[in-house]
């Protein structure tokens, strides 16, 4: 394609942004010309582009903008998030709008916190090959690799933690050959842990019934009745838990308690 | 993009003052904070919601006379998408116990109260199922859940400080009265809260609290909660959640109760009709208006298109004139521009410096007036950082987090925020961020009580497109909280709703004709077309060159 050969004009390189250079990438396969500063979002949406699937927090943390593309004379496949990463001369790329993976579905009220959980709902864990695709595809750097094995171990803590920052773009999915469906097993991991084996915050319980007890409800009762100027008296003098207090600090005034 | 040299040498400044600012931190000396009357005083001068050319009176509607940001009079004054005339309403695509719409924190906690309450869901949201400023939360979620030192009262009490003691009072009894049960809801589906090895919740100081109150899941609380809550609903029977289907009018019936919602399918293009028993209206913020041209750190779908639902179908507006400037936005590198950067840093101990390395605000004043200050600092006293961008920026200095908490913890601490800075070149354990104050949050909204309900029957919201839990001023972490109690909330009165309280009749878009005619009487010319839906980031030359007038009328 001719497209492909022309060389950038000085005018193209200048054009509408002032001084910012502009270099060509390449959109499913056509060209565009975009400042040389922007992610590949946004170079998309300079381009003319207008999202609908494939843009989401564009923050790096809700997993909607998964991007493959490749450079120019590389073999290599890359993925990334195209909120986060910057275009490159020359770039060949395009949006994952949508992977299929397969989740299971369960009464999660149901569960223990065996493994054999994972092993019943997600059997095709076993088919993992150990080829770290996974883990290299990850824009998170999660050790997605790892924290298939510690499923695989029975080790749901460790699975759950390794896992902790999976933003579920599907990235992991898209490149594994064993065809599993990388983050909804370590969702479910998560769950198992967060619910059946962490410790407990059992002094939640005490401050739900503190929260509903009579004792709160009336002061809670007399401060809704309070004009305006009494409550700013209050909140002025309210006591302020210092910044460096260690966790067994306590309040001198109990009575606002 | 790494710092430049400019910007390294600057960095010098804040590393020279570093140690002593270390050092008083540690003796426990504070920056004064500011009284109720400065806060006022630097509120009036310098904070946008105050500014007289950024706002005008609303021409129709329920709210008419209503001063509010140019960007959501816009908004309301503007055409339905749709000509009523041309919606075959005998024609219902969908029946449904309950509908919801939005699926973001607030949606889908009411489908999973709804379907528990016995009612058949359908949840409509614009994009994917949890693509919302939910997922985004960083900071935390506050309860009071420490009785030793802590209670509903005092949480009660920060709230109302926060918000200048204008909100309502009911609603912010329901929020921190049920503030606990939710964290023991959120345990109990999995949810990974930062513990102490007995089970014992952390909990951190936050703008504007006076307790240790702020419970977190690392720096992506929001995501944690989100993507579990979505998980229990994908598993529940009984709920449907249609993607990229957001809601363009509500319908009502001959007895002017909420009767349903016109969906869009964004993909094809098709307008169809669903009928519900009772509907709720969960769809989220506003960011992505970018009022008065401020980066924004909001989901791409904050368009509040609830807003515009709302108000055509006869719901009146609440405490919509004042927006929130998250004080610590990302400024630079420009790829991150308007991002959030979660509060939790200044809980942890990083002072906010100007230029030549200075404190110039207490670090936990609640977010407007710290936002007021930092933009104070740069446009008034001229003792902003200048970015390569030729912004202005103020920095956070981080490195503070792994001095007070041993090495690594800015890492350990915020996993998100470490890894984001260092695909562009930037060690945040090591150097400062540069920030400025970034749209955030709409404080306000459509009306509502404590039950959900609002003045139009079968018509419930919940989350951000509500107004008056937050006064003027919401806190940090009483956003998460606030998805999660009302969301309940209103999923339980809906279904409650839906089961005997319906009444059944001929549905009708004639809210929507009469607005039209309104509109016209009014005298405004327009042609907007609202809502909006996304946002166009389109390049200006290129959208010169977007000359479609019209899709053929068929």
């Amino acid at each position: 394609m001719a497209d492909r050969e022309r060389k950038v004009t000085d005018k193209e390189k200048t054009a509408g942004t002032g001084k910012v250079k502009l270099i060509p990438v390449y959109v499913m396969g056509k060209r565009y010309l975009v400042p040389e500063t922007l992610t590949i979002m946004k170079a998309l949406e300079y381009a003319g582009y207008r999202f609908i699937r494939g843009c989401g927090c564009r923050g790096g943390i809700c997993g909607a903008c998964a991007t493959v593309y490749r450079k120019p004379g590389d073999y290599h496949i890359r993925v990334g998030l195209a909120c986060q990463t910057v275009v490159e001369p020359d770039m060949y790329l395009t949006q994952i709008p949508f992977y299929p993976a397969n989740r299971a579905s369960y009464d999660f009220a149901q569960l223990s916190d065996s493994p054999e959980e994972i092993f019943k709902l997600y059997p095709e864990v076993f088919r993992c090959i150990a080829c770290n695709s996974c883990t290299k595809a990850c824009p998170m750097d999660v050790q997605v690799m790892d924290v298939i094995s510690a499923v695989k171990q029975g080790n749901i803590e460790r699975a759950a933690t390794l896992s902790f920052s999976c933003i579920q773009c599907g990235l992991c999915v898209s490149r594994c050959m064993g065809e599993l469906p990388q983050y909804h097993i370590m969702q479910l991991a998560r769950r198992i842990y967060g619910s059946r084996i962490a410790p407990r915050a059992e002094h939640l319980n005490e401050a739900v019934e503190a929260a509903k007890g009579e004792k709160c409800q009336q002061a809670l009762e007399k401060l809704m009745k309070s004009d305006i100027k009494q409550l700013r008296e209050i909140y002025q003098s309210r006591e302020i838990e210092p910044e460096m207090a260690g966790e067994d600090w306590t309040p001198a005034k109990r009575d606002d308690l | 993009m790494p710092y430049t040299e400019e910007l390294k040498n600057l960095i010098k400044a804040v590393e020279k003052t570093r140690p002593q600012r270390l050092a008083r931190k540690k003796q426990g000396e504070e920056f004064p904070r500011m009284s109720l009357d400065e806060v006022e005083a630097i509120l009036k001068k310098y904070h946008p919601d105050y500014k007289e050319e950024g706002r005008r009176e609303l021409k129709v509607g329920p709210s008419k006379g209503y001063q509010i940001a140019q960007e959501f009079a816009d908004l309301l004054e503007a055409w339905s998408r749709i000509n009523p005339d041309k919606i075959d309403l005998s024609r219902v695509d969908i029946e449904t116990d309950v509908l919801i719409i939005g699926g973001g924190g607030a949606g889908t906690a009411a489908a999973l109260l709804a379907e528990q309450n016995g009612a058949r869901v359908i949840v409509a949201t614009k994009l994917r199922h949890g693509d919302a400023n939910t997922m985004m939360a960083e900071g935390g979620i506050q309860a009071a859940t420490k009785i030793e030192k802590d209670s509903a009262c005092l949480h009660y009490l920060d709230t109302l400080g926060g918000g200048h003691f204008k909100n309502e009072p009911e609603l912010v009894h329901t929020l921190v009265t049920q503030a606990p049960e939710i964290l023991r809801w959120l345990e109990g589906l999995g949810v990974m809260f930062d513990k102490f090895p007995d089970g014992r919740l952390h909990t951190l100081l936050g703008g504007g609290t006076s307790r240790k109150r702020m419970h977190s899941c690392g720096d992506i609380t929001g995501i944690e909660i989100m993507r579990d809550i979505r998980d229990e609903a994908r598993n529940r029977e009984n709920i449907t959640v249609l993607e990229f289907a957001p809601a363009i009018e509500l319908v009502l019936n001959e007895h002017g109760h909420c009767a349903g919602a016109i969906l869009y399918n964004l993909e094809t293009e098709e307008y169809s009709v669903v009928k519900a028993r009772a509907t709720i209206l969960a769809t989220g913020g506003c960011g992505r208006l970018h009022i008065q041209g401020f980066m924004t750190t909001n989901h791409y779908g904050a368009t509040a298109d609830g807003i515009v639902l709302g108000y055509r179908a006869g719901l009146k507006l609440k405490l919509l004139h004042t927006v929130q400037y998250h004080p610590t936005g990302v400024v630079y590198p420009e790829q991150l521009e308007g991002i959030l950067v979660t509060e939790k840093f200044r809980g942890a101990g990083a002072n906010l410096v100007n230029i030549g390395g200075e404190q110039f605000v207490n670090e936990r004043e609640p977010r407007d007036v710290e936002s007021a200050a930092i933009i104070r600092e740069c446009l008034e006293r001229g003792k902003g950082v200048p970015t390569p961008t030729e912004k202005l920026g103020v920095w956070l200095d981080s490195p503070m987090i792994d001095t007070l908490m041993g090495e690594g913890a800015v890492e350990r601490e915020f996993p998100g925020k470490f890894i984001v800075y260092q695909r562009f070149g930037i060690d945040i354990s090591k150097e400062p961020m540069l920030i400025y104050p970034t749209l955030h949050y709409q404080n306000g909204g459509l009306e509502y009580n404590a039950r959900g309900e609002t003045s139009v029957p079968g018509l419930f919201i919940a989350g951000e497109v509500s107004g008056g839990v937050h006064g003027e001023n919401r806190l940090i972490g009483n956003s998460l909280l606030d998805v999660l109690v009302f969301g309940r909330v209103a999923g339980e009165s809906a279904a409650d709703y839906a089961k005997d309280k319906a009444r059944d009749g001929g549905l009708s878009l004639q809210h929507v004709e009469d607005y039209h005619r309104e509109l016209e009487k009014s005298g405004i010319v327009t042609d907007r077309v609202t809502p909006i839906l996304l946002p166009d980031y389109a390049n200006p030359e290129v959208r010169e060159r977007q000359l479609t007038a019209r899709h053929a009328e068929k």
